[in-house]
């Protein structure tokens, strides 16, 4: 068994299976240091697709799959320089995480993600480039950036448009509100429901029915079927860091960060 | 439809059993983050339940403001 431990994640490989773990507090908000994890990770991709056959996400943090971007180290960050720095270092940090999501989103092997709570914002887009999302029946779902002046900056709308129709897309971005599994299921987002904490062990029986099927077929029909929106991406960055310049977002992340709330994202 | 008294019964029930206080303890009129002393991250699992057991969808936007189970009951009657 191949293994590697980060500071913000682990993975290990068995059975063709490569498990990815994200376990960072409070809710495995992806800042500098999971980004980094993340990229070591998908580095490793190139050595590990020969053998295996399937990839499956989890969280080991009880508060959910991911609550999306780290919006206290942004803010600290974005407050230390101005003007054109500012925006080289946030467009930097935003195609550093495309380069991420991209990758795992045209992995050449199937791709699930098992979430539970909070898949909020990046933690949603994230779960956005696998292939099938398994989620426990409490597991949530929201898009809250426009409360921030912003809109999902992880690739989230061009993928959500890949997978959906536009009308709940609109819903889900133009509201910011959070949907339950169930919801999610109902719409297209979600694969399977499971039981309160069955979420990975659903994730796993998934990947072992994968493993019956030949490689290069599965591999083919994921490219086949999901291409990768690039236009649309490009395009993201460039609107999310246009909106990220206006003192509307530095007076949302302040208000974020000066909250004493354990969910100040809602509602 | 049930009446806003058995939803708010209802409600009272499934916020005792999941937070573990007793239901003689809580009333309609309480501060339910107070009473079963939460956050606002436990009262979105408390609304997911909530859209469970009465499967209905309460956007959370709605319960901005509600901290109360009677109120709370009368977001929910407008759904059912």
């Amino acid at each position: 068994m191949k293994t590697f431990q980060g500071k913000t994640l682990s993975w290990r490989i068995a059975d063709g299976v490569i498990e990815l773990i994200l376990d960072h507090a409070p809710c495995n908000e992806i800042g500098l240091a999971m980004l980094a994890d993340l990229e070591q990770f998908v580095a490793a991709l190139g050595t590990l697709k020969d053998e295996a056959h399937a990839l499956i996400i989890s969280s080991a943090r009880s508060e959910g799959f991911c609550a999306g971007g780290d919006l206290r180290e942004l803010f600290r960050l974005s407050q230390k320089v101005t003007g054109a720095e500012k925006l080289s270092g946030l467009r930097n940090f935003i195609e550093r995480i495309h380069r991420v999501m991209n990758t795992l989103d045209e992995a050449p092997f199937t791709t699930i993600a098992a979430v539970n709570g909070l898949t909020f914002g990046g933690g949603f887009e994230l779960a956005l480039t696998c292939d099938l999302i398994i989620a426990d029946k409490m597991a949530r779902f929201c898009f809250p950036e426009l409360r921030l002046g912003l809109i999902p900056g992880f690739g989230g709308i061009p993928r959500l448009k890949r997978d959906l129709g536009n009308a709940i897309v609109r819903d889900l971005v133009l509201t910011g509100r959070s949907i339950n599994a169930a919801k999610a299921q109902s719409v297209g987002i979600v694969s399977q429901v499971t039981a309160e904490g069955d979420a990975l062990r659903i994730a796993r029986e998934t990947a072992a029915q994968l493993k019956k099927f030949d490689r290069d077929t599965s591999v083919a029909a994921k490219r086949f079927i999901k291409p990768i929106p690039h236009d649309e991406l490009r395009r993201e960055i460039d609107i999310f860091c246009e909106l990220f310049m206006r003192p509307a977002v530095e007076k949302g992340l302040r208000k974020f960060v000066e909250s004493k709330d354990a969910l100040p994202y809602l509602p | 439809m049930g009446s806003l008294q058995n939803t708010t019964e209802e409600v009272l029930r499934l916020a005792s059993e999941h937070f573990k206080v007793p239901r003689e303890q809580l009333a309609p009129d309480d501060d339910f983050f107070k009473k079963l002393g939460i956050n606002s991250l436990q009262a979105l699992d408390l609304l997911t339940r909530i859209e469970h057991h009465f499967k209905i969808e309460l956007p959370d936007y709605e319960l901005q403001g509600v901290s109360d189970f009677r109120t709370l009951a009368e977001r929910i009657q407008l759904r059912l």
